[in-house]
């Protein structure tokens, strides 16, 4: 049997956005400076906001998958009381406009914070405007993807496994590591990506708790923000750098975790 | 007496009160419909489910004991499980699957692979150990399953339906292994299951469950002699018997012969149904093939019908209706002949 046409009124709309989706990235390609390409990008400064967004993200993703993947767990499997509240506690920075994370973050973290002032009387630990605010900005906005997901992963996962494992005589840690950790290893590893691409392209909160130092807080979003003010063609490329590591993230992974996952 | 439980647990409108014992080297058989919470049992007595009520002592032990507020947890319990759909984790290869108990309970990796792959040649999967469950067949995994279950040499073996998700000719062929298996294991062996033909050839006594309540216990052959309620009756009432089968002739060992229509060869179970067996006063005419002299010996009615328990080279149950058992005249000494159509006999690997 052949399958029916789309309907137009399906159609026609459906092309709108693939073309409002594509125009805008193409018009980057189209507007990128390609012979000036190779002195943009070797110029001081663009390597740094490379280095320090790249490093900053996998912190960001390291620290989420550690705290998150646990969180998840909690969601998904405990039986607490108050596990719903829980659950919209922490995907409020799923929704909150990152500015007021930042700002959130320096009023808890700030020297004259809550946190940040016992910090910095007791062990003399400033984080703002270092790079360690910039990864905890980032994993502040970041992580409820990662836990979103992996929540997801573990519901849909067969709890029976579990059950097998125990009747096997794994308590419910060993069972975790050896059983529901690697049967949710494809929805980690979604989160993870998720995660880290969300974390790389951070913008306001980093800006307003970590600020805008060149070579410590100053990450790409942030790099390409100001040179648009300054050289619009630094901009381009700036922009055509951060959106070629994006794409090859999402197809290396595509193929390794995530094609997998789907398929199972 | 090894198992000694009393379970006590409620769900929702059901309550679950069975009490039963089972001895070291005993298979029980839980029969009951689906919803009478067999499962329920099988999994307090697993540790997965901790009991309302009762209490759940293994070779003095108690495992659970309400009462005293004791609750042994699940990994702790020295006990193997075959669930329906065998579960085998499917991240990790056959052989790591089997050797995951020993593993987990503190068994160095290498004996721990050594007991595995020593299992798995007992099962018949011995080149199947480095592959991933989802390559195996159904039947294969079950028995892989039955492989890791058993490997830690456990007290007790717990087997949720273990058969009812095989397609019917693997389920021939696992049964019989698996009957095998029962007879060599020294431990307690508790059966869950809804099919009667899996009661009947593997347990030595039968616990008939409903509504979670137990309505007869006893070993097989007394169940199907004497049913205690309707139900039971048309649950177990096969008889069972041993025989070797040459083509569609099976001689059994009670002596005799019964010809059946599915040609099989070597040792083999032959199961009537009681529905299946009509009685007649004479030898009928048309000389069929499976018509055996008898003598009623019992007879117990349960609804509208009479089982008749038949003693003759060849012991059958016989069910008739209360009309005809009148008409026919029977009394426990009554000669009668007993008829089977070839294609109502049923025959299994033994």
């Amino acid at each position: 049997m052949r399958r029916a046409r789309t309907p137009a009124p399906l159609l026609v709309p459906a092309a709108l956005a693939v073309a409002f989706l594509v125009l805008p990235l193409a018009g980057l390609l189209v507007r990128t400076p390609w012979s000036q390409l190779g002195a943009l990008l070797t110029a001081p400064g663009v390597g740094q906001a490379l280095r320090l967004s790249l490093v900053s993200a996998t912190l960001a993703t390291l620290v989420s998958v550690v705290l998150g993947v646990p969180l998840a767990w909690v969601l998904a499997r405990s039986r607490a009381r108050g596990r719903s509240v829980l659950r919209a506690l922490v995907t409020v920075p799923l929704v909150l406009p990152p500015v007021v994370g930042g700002v959130a973050l320096f009023l808890v973290l700030g020297r004259q914070g809550i946190v940040g002032s016992w910090l910095d009387d007791a062990f003399g630990i400033t984080i703002p405007f270092t790079t360690t605010a910039v990864v905890i900005a980032e994993t502040f906005v970041a992580m409820p993807f990662l836990v979103i997901s992996v929540e997801g992963a573990l519901r849909a996962a067969d709890v029976r496994y579990e059950d097998a494992a125990a009747t096997l005589g794994a308590d419910r840690w060993t069972t975790f590591r050896r059983v529901t950790l690697p049967l949710v290893a494809p929805g980690v590893a979604a989160g993870a990506v998720l995660c880290w691409a969300r974390a790389l392209g951070e913008f306001g909160a980093t800006i307003t708790f970590a600020g805008n130092f060149p070579g410590t807080t100053q990450t790409m979003p942030l790099a390409v923000y100001l040179a648009l003010q300054r050289d619009p063609q630094a901009a381009i490329v700036l922009s055509l750098v951060l959106l070629v590591v994006s794409v090859a993230t999402l197809l290396l992974l595509r193929d390794r975790w995530l094609g997998r996952g789907a398929a199972a | 007496m090894s198992v000694d439980a009393h379970v006590v647990v409620r769900r929702g409108p059901l309550t679950v009160d069975v009490a039963l014992e089972v001895a070291d080297g005993e298979v029980l058989a839980v029969l009951g419909p689906n919803g009478a919470g067999k499962s329920t049992l099988l999994r307090v007595l697993a540790g997965l489910l901790a009991p309302d009520g009762g209490r759940v002592a293994v070779d003095g032990t108690p495992w659970d004991d309400v009462a005293a507020r004791a609750h042994l947890p699940a990994h702790r319990r020295p006990l193997g499980m075959v669930f329906q759909d065998h579960l085998l984790f499917p991240h990790l290869s056959v052989l790591e699957n089997v050797a995951f108990g020993p593993r987990t309970r503190g068994v160095p990796r290498r004996e721990a692979r050594a007991a595995a792959a020593a299992w798995l040649a007992r099962v018949g999967l011995a080149e199947h150990g480095p592959r991933r469950p989802g390559q195996l067949s159904g039947g294969q995994a079950q028995r892989a399953a039955l492989a890791r279950a058993l490997v830690g040499d456990p007290a007790l073996l717990l087997l949720d339906e273990p058969l009812s998700a095989l397609d019917a000719r693997t389920r021939l062929a696992v049964r019989a292994e698996l009957r095998r298996h029962l007879a060599d294991f020294a431990g307690s062996t508790v059966l869950v299951t809804h099919d009667p033909v899996d009661a009947m050839a593997l347990a030595d006594r039968v616990l008939v469950v409903e509504d979670g309540a137990v309505v007869q216990a006893g070993p097989p052959a007394d169940v199907a002699r004497h049913p205690r309620t309707d139900y039971v009756a048309r649950l177990v009432g096969l008889s069972l018997l041993p025989g070797t089968a040459e083509g569609t002739t099976v001689r059994l060992d009670g002596g005799g012969a019964v010809t059946v229509a599915e040609p099989a060869s070597g040792p083999v179970l032959v199961a009537v149904r009681p529905e299946s067996v009509a009685l007649y006063p004479a030898r009928p005419e048309g000389s069929p093939r499976n018509a055996w002299p008898a003598t009623v010996a019992g007879a117990t009615p349960h609804g509208s019908t009479v089982r008749c328990e038949l003693d003759g080279e060849v012991p059958l149950l016989a069910d008739v209706t209360a009309t005809a058992f009148a008409e026919l005249g029977l009394a426990p000494g009554s000669p009668v002949w007993a008829v089977v159509k070839a294609s109502e006999v049923a025959v299994y690997a033994r």
